[in-house]
């Protein structure tokens, strides 16, 4: 499946520290076009504080960040000026959030969240933005009769669905998204996680999940990345990590997993 | 009434400093405006004073005025286009008496312009200078309440989020609903709440001989259009940028081209319209009105 043969991010020893502590310390790995990674450990294991410096939101304070972009090639996005990264992380990444309200604008309606990367790209014509943006509610399996609904009266489930909207909008190819599912119920994760899998099949988009769900990994993720203590202990294919745990820690995550 | 029946003279009071401020905060407040009018459209932070009246009475427009007038000036202040409301009296009077200048209600006299939500009727002409009042200098403030935020959209100029608003007005009412503080891009650079003046008034921004400057006392801010500067008004491809039109010309001049304001006469629902601008109103109608 990956017709690219060159990885579309290249992380190379990261670290991250917060004072003396080093959050996430030397971590690197590749990921191809295509492919969805998934970073699971424990609260407190760095998976967060990864994501945020590979997505550019961060500055690591060691390593190096490459992206594979669509006509320069590969990017030290860390070397990029702020103007491209900033442009860089509204065309070509994607940002869910755990918490909807953190990746969304709250004080307006549904349909100008989703416009809002097209008019920062400087689309200007209010009728094609307005059917862009009805075309993906259509497509996150939203009522398109809720639009003009200001996300305030959302659901959680409807809210995480408009975030993922609002990134795909510039079609993406590579989304960075952090715990998607979590604070939703079993039903409502169910079908969200249902549409991640299918949107990500569909695009063919790259993307890194960070969660403690096991299941969440299992379900959406090719592969997968077990930190602890800010390093990788373990790495494989997703059901090979699940299945087969080698290092003591994973076991122990796999273990823990209730079973209903 | 008769233009030159101003109130009567105030004298010059000469234990003020002339224009109120000393001397020092006058050549601070100048530094500012001379940034503001190298780099159009952007807002200069400044040492704002405390005014001798509460922030929102236009206490920008006073430190802003006060340190560009000189003894030769004339002043005219006017306040929702009106030269006789409280605000515009107070302010003419205060500078009556700090700076001792000639006061004048005619924009054609006028070389100094202090103004409050309206921009004169009357062209302005090069050489004469303008200063609004402006309580929100940030036009992106009810949006991004970060200002770290908004000064890096500046510094980037990424305003793809006042198209945002735009977006919200026609989704919700069908037509671009903001009628006042209509948000403009001044040289093709940066964006500028353009103070509360309606959005009848934004095309006189675009390439006004007059000199522009924009004062706002509480927000410490202050920004510049220098003359003959191209100052465009946000809109879409699909809906664009329209002023307000009346049905009925000015109910006491005829006037058909000037922003009116409704007015209600009596107690069972009579109204008519009459100009915002009453200078411009006055010098229309026949002398002996």
């Amino acid at each position: 499946m990956h017709e690219n043969d060159r990885p579309i991010l290249r992380v190379r020893g990261v670290v991250k520290r917060y004072g003396a502590r080093a959050a996430v310390d030397g971590v690197s790995f590749e990921l191809w076009p295509g492919e969805v990674l998934a970073v699971v450990g424990e609260s407190g294991s760095g998976k967060s504080t990864l994501l945020n410096a590979v997505s550019a939101r961060a500055r690591p304070d060691a390593g190096e960040v490459e992206f594979l972009t669509r006509h320069d090639g590969p990017v030290d996005v860390y070397a990029l000026s702020e103007a491209a990264r900033r442009l860089l992380a509204r065309t070509d990444w994607g940002f869910v959030h755990q918490n909807a309200a953190e990746g969304l604008r709250m004080n307006v309606s549904a349909g100008a969240n989703v416009g809002e990367r097209l008019m920062a790209l400087g689309e200007r014509h209010y009728g094609r933005i307005r059917a862009e943006a009805g075309d993906w509610l259509r497509r996150v399996e939203m009522d398109v009769a809720r639009i003009d609904d200001s996300p305030q009266t959302f659901s959680g489930g409807m809210r995480q669905r408009l975030q993922i909207a609002r990134n795909l909008v510039t079609r993406p190819r590579l989304v960075f998204m952090d715990e998607p599912t979590s604070g939703l119920d079993v039903s409502v994760q169910a079908r969200l996680l249902d549409l991640l899998r299918s949107l990500t099949r569909q695009l063919s988009l790259a993307a890194i999940i960070v969660t403690h769900d096991l299941a969440v990994a299992r379900l959406l993720a090719h592969r997968m990345m077990v930190m602890k203590g800010g390093r990788v202990v373990e790495t494989g294919l997703t059901d090979q990590v699940l299945d087969d745990p080698q290092h003591p820690y994973t076991q122990l995550l796999v273990s823990s997993v209730l079973q209903p | 009434m008769n233009p030159t029946d101003l109130p009567a003279a105030v004298e010059r009071d000469a234990n003020f400093n002339f224009g109120y401020l000393d001397e020092r905060t006058k050549r601070m407040i100048r530094r500012a405006i001379l940034k503001a009018v190298a780099i159009p459209g952007y807002q200069v932070p400044f040492g704002s004073r405390e005014m001798p009246l509460p922030y929102g009475w236009g206490t920008g427009g006073i430190q802003v005025t006060a340190s560009v007038i000189g003894p030769q000036d004339v002043l005219k202040v006017i306040d929702q286009g009106a030269d006789d409301t409280v605000n515009a009296v107070s302010i003419r009077r205060f500078f009556q008496r700090t700076t001792g200048v000639a006061v004048t209600e005619r924009t054609v006299e006028a070389t100094l312009i202090q103004t409050r939500h309206r921009i004169p009727e009357t062209p302005l002409a090069e050489g004469q200078v303008i200063v609004y009042q402006v309580p929100v200098p940030e036009p992106l403030q009810r949006l991004e309440p970060r200002e770290t935020e908004t000064r890096r959209m500046h510094g980037l100029a990424e305003y793809g989020l006042m198209h945002v608003k735009l977006y919200e007005d026609i989704a919700r009412y069908g037509h671009v609903a903001t009628t006042y503080d209509y948000p403009v891009m001044v040289d093709g650079r940066y964006l500028m709440a353009p103070s509360p003046i309606p959005k009848f008034d934004n095309p006189k921004l675009h390439m006004n001989p007059a000199l522009q400057l924009f004062g706002a006392g509480r927000e410490k801010r202050i920004y510049a259009v220098p003359p003959w500067t191209s100052v465009e008004s946000l809109a879409f491809e699909d809906h664009p940028f329209e002023v307000q039109r009346w049905s009925q010309p000015c109910a006491l001049c005829g006037s058909t081209q000037s922003f009116l304001d409704e007015v209600i006469v009596d107690d069972r629902g009579g109204r008519m319209f009459v100009c915002s601008d009453t200078d411009w109103c006055r010098q229309r109608r026949p002398a002996d009105a």
